[in-house]
């Protein structure tokens, strides 16, 4: 898909998202919104996980570990024909399996995440699994910039780097807020490229809501042989709408019916903006 | 007659089988020496993953390699791997259906002077309190060995647990053994004592004293705690006196609570006892010292029953 397909997909998928939670009362706003793009390059471009793949080992892998922005990762699989706009419009109701994290109930959902720090040690378990069998599939996973306070994921860290783990890649959404606050005030991680580059992972930073810059990121791993890929995303929270975008308040909160049509002139408006360029 | 210890009988089964099958992965945690698996380091390189003393990112590793189809036992103390890596067992592995087989090798009081930290007395509760996570507790060398057999192709989520001690042979050999299914070592008509792991052979001990003085027990082997076999316990007490029940164990949520579960729920009221440890700062000392001393010698647990069916 190119830049401007990719990039008018975003803003159908920013729709989407607020659309479900908007009916579903409920859901991970702003931080489903700042990793949409994220979502979009590597579903459309990169993974070739398709409903006919799904099922087998034999084929990338993806885990989302910032399992809360599961409305993002509904919009996408959605679109790729995995369930039906009917099916995902349940979000929320009792008995749905559409619930406010990933499970593998949901057709292309490949693990259950939810509680952070969990999905990278997955990932690298994978990773391992592929090298042991000489396959060159890749495990992609998407964590949280909140979720890196969980100790876990700097075990799973040593453990990649031990394996040398070049078909892991590994993307952080850099929105730089958690639900308290400021990820710098509430716990800060960084200077994080150094962290990682003292992990000796072989680390990008990349303008995440840039489907661009990130296609171009995607398509180029490994970025050094036997190194395992690390991609800051610098994200926007809440990223399109811009009554959302870097307020805390968006983490969890579902936008009433005047802010839903307010949000969804403002896509209008971008995509026709896109459609004109 | 003493045999080997279960987890020497564990390592050796486990590195038979994946000699035969490079899907068998084994992962440790700076546990392969503690967990006799030093041998399968050496000859099965490619199927070792050393993670480090790292338990959380051990069973969620497991869990990868268990989704891209390898066949994976997640090696570590079980003191370690059922409590700080319980939220990894709970989602990773039982609640992302990952059939994965944990091994809590030094379970219950096995790392005797240690202590409380090293203890895992709680394992067996706060696993039975998980979805869609079965556990098993061997208690001699035959069940070990047929218990890691079932396990490489078990499609479920499994935990294991054992001591180091060498065991008493329990068995004949005739036996079939099943995951889900208890088995019966001793026939009696007076009680019926029930208990898992490595405290079943002070049971039977304590049965052969018993029978010296014309007491006759059943012996169940409960080693599957979960599916738990109401029915081989349903079945052995329509006669009997009396029930006790013994585990290396915290009493509270462990084997005894579950028979007291299925018995008050049937309406079953039997004179009933529960051997384990209390809810206690823990004594210290050898396996053997703490487990004499929480009532659970083979003259301890004789004299209980006795004074249960006079």
């Amino acid at each position: 898909m190119n830049t401007k397909d990719l990039e008018l997909k975003s803003i159908d998928y920013r729709k989407t998202i607020l659309e479900i939670i908007f009916n579903g009362g409920a859901g991970h706003t702003a931080g489903s919104l700042s990793c949409i793009d994220i979502l979009n390059v590597l579903y459309n471009n990169i993974l070739d996980i398709n409903p006919r793949n799904f099922n087998n080992y034999d084929r990338n892998h993806f885990i989302q570990s910032k399992g809360h922005s599961v409305e993002a990762l509904y919009t996408v699989l959605c679109d790729l024909g995995f369930f039906s706009k009917d099916d995902l419009s349940t979000l929320n109701k009792f008995d749905s399996h559409f619930i406010g994290h990933p499970t593998k109930k949901i057709p292309g959902i490949e693990h259950n995440t939810g509680a952070l720090g969990h999905g990278l040690s997955v990932a690298v378990g994978m990773a391992i699994g592929f090298k042991l069998d000489k396959q060159n599939h890749k495990v992609y996973t998407l964590l949280g910039d909140g979720e890196l306070s969980e100790g876990s994921i700097w075990e799973a860290l040593l453990s990649a780097n031990k394996y040398s783990l070049d078909n892991l890649v590994v993307i952080i959404d850099r929105n730089q807020l958690q639900i308290t606050g400021k990820t710098e005030d509430v716990n800060p991680i960084e200077p994080l490229k150094e962290k990682f580059n003292a992990f000796n992972l072989s680390t990008k930073e990349v303008d995440g809501n840039s489907v661009k810059e990130l296609n171009n990121i995607l398509a180029n791993t490994p970025f050094e042989k036997n190194k395992v890929n690390l991609i800051i995303a610098n994200t926007t929270k809440g990223k399109g709408i811009s009554f959302m975008e870097n307020e805390v308040m968006w983490h969890h909160k579902v936008p009433s019916n005047e802010q839903f049509i307010l949000a969804k002139k403002e896509l209008e408006e971008l995509k026709m903006n896109i459609e004109n360029d | 007659m003493i045999e080997r210890a279960n987890l020497e009988v564990f390592a050796e089964t486990l590195l038979e089988l994946a000699k035969k099958d490079k899907n068998i992965i084994v992962v440790t945690s700076d546990s392969r020496g503690s967990g006799k698996l030093t041998r399968f380091g050496m000859e099965l390189p490619q199927q070792i993953i050393e993670v480090g003393i790292a338990e959380q990112n051990l069973v969620g590793i497991c869990a990868g390699l268990s989704a891209v189809g390898k066949k994976v036992f997640g090696v570590s103390p079980s003191s370690f791997l059922t409590a700080r890596s319980l939220e990894q067992i709970k989602n990773d592995i039982a609640y992302s259906d990952h059939p994965v087989t944990l091994v809590g090798i030094s379970a219950g009081v096995s790392y005797g002077q240690l202590g409380s930290t090293h203890h895992s007395i709680h394992d067996i509760a706060v696993l039975r309190a998980i979805n869609n996570i079965d556990i098993v507790v061997p208690a001699d060398n035959y069940e070990t060995k047929e218990v890691i057999k079932s396990a490489v192709n078990y499609q479920r989520p499994l935990f294991i647990r054992f001591g180091k001690k060498p065991m008493m042979k329990l068995h004949d050999g005739n036996h079939n053994f099943k995951i889900g299914n208890g088995i019966k070592i001793k026939n009696g008509n007076d009680l019926v004592i029930v208990s898992t792991g490595e405290t079943v052979q002070r049971a039977f001990k304590a049965c052969e004293l018993l029978e010296k003085i014309n007491i006759s027990c059943s012996l169940i082997s409960m080693h599957t705690i979960k599916p738990f076999d109401e029915n081989i316990l349903l079945n052995s007490i329509s006669k009997v006196k009396g029930i006790i029940t013994i585990e290396e164990h915290s009493v509270s949520g462990g084997l005894g609570e579950k028979c007291a579960s299925i018995l008050s729920q049937k309406n079953i009221n039997l004179p009933f006892k529960i051997l384990g440890f209390p809810d206690e700062y823990m004594m210290n000392g050898s396996q053997k010292d703490v487990l004499d001393y929480y009532n659970m010698s083979d003259e301890k647990i004789a004299k209980i029953a006795q004074n249960m069916i006079k």
